[in-house]
């Protein structure tokens, strides 16, 4: 028998009508990376709560270097030396990086005051030791998302963490400073003995960092396997509990040469009136699919909202199909063809207190089949369109009336594709259509935007997620500080390459 | 004329009326920085007030006259924070419903204990000690201005310089601003932002019934129905002009508390006093304004050209 530094028995946890965790079992040996995987909602954050002692367990054990233990909140977790990096930081941002560090387990004199020369002797000595370089006098709030990230890492190390899970790490992360993450994991755990539990739905990292992997599904663990016995399709399967195509979905071949929009020179501000769209000239081909890439906050949400008429253009000039667009605004741009699927579909994309039948309904309002002659909508009509646009896009839901708010993020951005596909334009505009979207609708979702191509629409997507924007676009043009940096076939690219060029290297340099 | 206003008696009672404004802007800012907007501060000062004067008069001691004070400052507090933490109502209609109870409870109670309608007012109630600082006897102006006054006026300045040194000094005040900026950061690194919130609004009762003590102790010996007089939202206003600093949010309140004096001052020399009545509300709507467009121009970032 192996020895293990932590292991769970038989963990349930019920939640009133569902059961999250259901006799969960899960080793971790001691200086190993271990990978836990799921889609959304499989359990893997409630069973990593139980684990750091913020949710209790229904029934089960928790056995710490071979003793049983109890967490009752997560100070008992943190006595094992297990530490926890949320998905979320868990920073206040108007603190420095070591008032943050050191909250709740300060360094005092006298009992009650802070002591900051010894805190920030602590940290840096911390710092050193680990490799983490940060300045401990700088705000968190201007810091960025990878260094907030290190003083988390940081944060758990103080507190004595040998135990340390990181849940989602890279999803915020550039694909440099995902590298850079992996690098220090991996001397975390081979030069200083500590042991890693991540949790992720990236598949190409769980390859990359992991010694093994445990994959959970519907609330239940369903196998435990080392890494270097398995493949992605391997991993994917056992995820979604059937065969996943991970593969390049077919495309069909077809003529692109007609140009459905064209963007020239354009410049748009931010909301605090600073440039973030600085001369971008784009052209958007019929049945091609262009993925812009970049770190997110280099102006791509500000290039959507202005092709879509949400936001004021400060200079330049939209054509579509030859046409110059005069008047640019939501509706202009709706009735010149352009759909949208905004990049977050709470806030911009559904009302989520309406039904899914309402959601569905808006922008149609107005057309013949569903509004009547004394401006009463036809029910019927916009029932049997509902029904019909839940069903071609799996929509999983009990029925028409279900509130937004009732369903999942998957199912929700599956109401906003399905009304904006369904409105059959020439061009589409999607931004972040996977986010927060669990694999198997993220798989339907890749299908139907292909789908789409292959009608011959023109489609301008944007995604923070690289393995998106290469497994769907034609072409991929990257976006630096609201400029565009590169242009590139995705077989042409690694994802290393393309990572300089989000960062700001030009092609120009490079000649 | 002008010397009539104008002069050291001003400044005098502008420390005076600037007190009360101090202690329960304190508490303000206390529930503030603990992520609560704390509008019953109102109320709560004027609960201090007339249970001050219920321990004055019954009890025959000024020190239980602050005690009952503070008493009413504790519990009003703790039902402020049940309601807004635990049931979490809207802090704005909860602080609404403490101001009303307050102005109705007095009423009532005054009524009911003393019999009597609009006032109270006994030679049995005690009035807050004065305080005589000798060496400052020496000194013409600095006596004038700064001794003789009652112990709370005194207390309220180092009450400032101790809550700022709690909350940027101390572990527990670093706990409770993290528990108003970002609770899930406190809560994981395993402390309550709940007691913090609490502890907050407790201090703020407490502070606030101070305040109302200093109202009705300090120099008058008398309560009168809704005798607050709205200082509760003149140390709000204090609040947002000091930043979420104790040190400028003090120093707002004495510049209101100057307002005050000043309005006392004009109705001396013939001015009607509902027009001067109005000057210490006026210079605070004035003085909020000029505060916010100064942030605003601060913050706006110069529209940025586009250079080709």
């Amino acid at each position: 028998m192996e020895d293990y530094i932590l292991e769970l028995k038989n963990i349930t946890k019920k939640f009133p009508g569902v059961v999250a965790n259901n006799d969960i079992n899960l080793n971790i040996k001691e200086g190993e990376i271990h990978a836990i995987i799921g889609e959304n909602g499989a359990g893997k954050s409630t069973l990593m709560n139980i684990l750091y002692g913020l949710i209790k367990p229904t029934s089960g054990k928790i056995i710490h270097k071979g003793k049983p233990v109890k967490f009752n909140n997560s100070l008992d977790a943190r006595d094992c030396g297990i530490g926890m990096v949320h998905q979320h930081f868990k920073l206040v941002p108007s603190f420095t990086v070591w008032e943050n560090i050191t909250l709740g387990v300060e360094v005092r004199k006298n009992k009650i005051f802070v002591d900051e020369k010894k805190s920030l002797e602590y940290i840096s000595d911390l710092s050193k030791k680990y490799g983490l370089e940060v300045n401990p006098m700088d705000r968190v709030e201007f810091l960025s998302v990878g260094i907030q990230q290190r003083v988390e890492i940081l944060k758990a190390l103080y507190k004595g963490a040998d135990i340390i899970i990181l849940d989602e790490p890279t999803a915020v992360l550039t694909p440099q400073e995902t590298d850079e993450l992996f690098v220090v994991i991996k001397e975390l755990v081979k030069d200083q003995g500590k042991t890693v539990i991540i949790i992720t739905h990236k598949l190409r990292e769980v390859m990359a960092i992991s010694d093994r992997v445990s994959v959970m599904r519907r609330g239940e663990m369903i196998d435990t396997v080392n890494t270097k016995d398995v493949d992605e399709n391997r991993l994917a399967e056992l995820m979604v509990g059937r065969e996943v195509l991970l593969d390049e979905v077919a495309r069909d071949k077809i003529d692109s040469s007609e140009v459905m929009m064209e963007v020239k020179d354009l410049y748009a501000r931010n909301n605090l009136d600073m440039l973030a769209v600085r001369g971008m000239d784009l052209k958007l081909k019929k049945g091609e699919i262009l993925g812009i890439a970049g770190i997110e906050g280099n102006g791509q949400s500000e290039l959507i909202e202005s092709l879509t008429g949400l936001r004021d253009i400060a200079k330049g000039e939209i054509y579509i199909s030859g046409e110059k667009i005069k008047k640019i605004n939501p509706l202009s741009m709706r009735k010149h063809g352009v759909a949208h699927v905004p990049e977050d579909r709470l806030s911009m994309g559904l009302s989520k207190d309406a039904t899914i039948m309402e959601n569905l309904l808006m922008g149609n309002q107005n057309k013949k089949e569903y509004r009547g002659k004394l401006n009463h909508l036809k029910k019927k009509n916009v029932r049997s369109m509902s029904k019909k646009l839940i069903a071609d896009f799996d929509v999983r839901t009990p029925s028409e009336d279900v509130l937004i708010d009732n369903l999942s993020g998957g199912n929700m951005q599956k109401v906003v594709i399905a009304r904006e596909f369904n409105f059959n334009t020439p061009i589409l505009i999607i931004s972040q259509p996977t986010r927060g979207v669990d694999i198997g609708a993220i798989e339907f979702i890749h299908q139907e935007i292909i789908k789409k191509r292959n009608e011959g629409v023109a489609i301008l997507l944007v995604s923070a997620e690289l393995d998106e924007i290469f497994r769907l676009s034609d072409r991929i043009v990257t976006m630096y500080e609201g400029r565009m940096t590169g242009e590139f076939k995705p077989s042409e690219i690694t994802r290393q390459e393309i990572g300089l060029y989000m960062t700001g290297k030009t092609l120009r340099e490079e000649e | 004329m002008f010397k009539d206003i104008f002069n050291l008696a001003l400044l005098q009672h502008t420390i005076r009326t600037a007190t009360p404004l101090i202690l329960a802007a304190m508490g303000g800012l206390l529930t503030q920085e603990a992520g609560i907007l704390n509008i019953g501060l109102e109320g709560m000062i004027l609960l201090g007030a007339f249970f001050g004067v219920v321990g004055s008069f019954f009890f025959g001691t000024s020190a239980m006259g602050v005690g009952f004070a503070v008493l009413s400052g504790i519990i009003i507090g703790l039902i402020f924070a049940f309601f807004v933490i635990d049931l979490k109502s809207d802090e704005f209609v909860i602080g609404i419903a403490i101001n009303m109870f307050a102005g109705g409870l007095t009423v009532f109670l005054l009524r009911s204990i003393f019999g009597v309608k609009g006032a109270f007012s006994s030679p049995k109630i005690i009035a807050l000690p004065r305080i005589n600082i000798p060496i400052l006897d020496k000194i013409p102006i600095l006596n004038t201005l700064l001794n003789n006054h009652t112990i709370f006026v005194y207390v309220s300045w180092i009450l400032v310089v101790l809550i700022y040194i709690y909350l940027y000094k101390t572990a527990q005040g670093r706990w409770l601003r993290a528990s108003g900026e970002y609770p899930e950061a406190l809560e994981t690194a395993g402390i309550s932002p709940r007691k913090m919130k609490y502890i907050a609004s407790i201090m703020c009762g407490i502070l606030c019934g101070l305040a109302g003590a200093h109202l009705s102790l300090g120099y008058l010996k008398l309560f009168t129905e809704q005798m607050s007089a709205n200082r509760g939202f003149i140390a709000m206003a204090a609040i947002i002009f000091g930043g979420g600093n104790p040190i400028r949010t003090a120093l707002a309140a004495l510049l209101f508390g100057f307002f005050d004096a000043l309005g006392i001052r004009l109705q001396a020399v013939g001015i009607p006093s509902q027009i001067t009545q109005m000057i210490p509300y006026g210079a605070t709507v004035v003085a909020l304004v000029v505060m916010t467009k100064r942030k605003i121009n601060q913050t706006r970032v110069k529209r940025e050209q586009i250079n080709e």
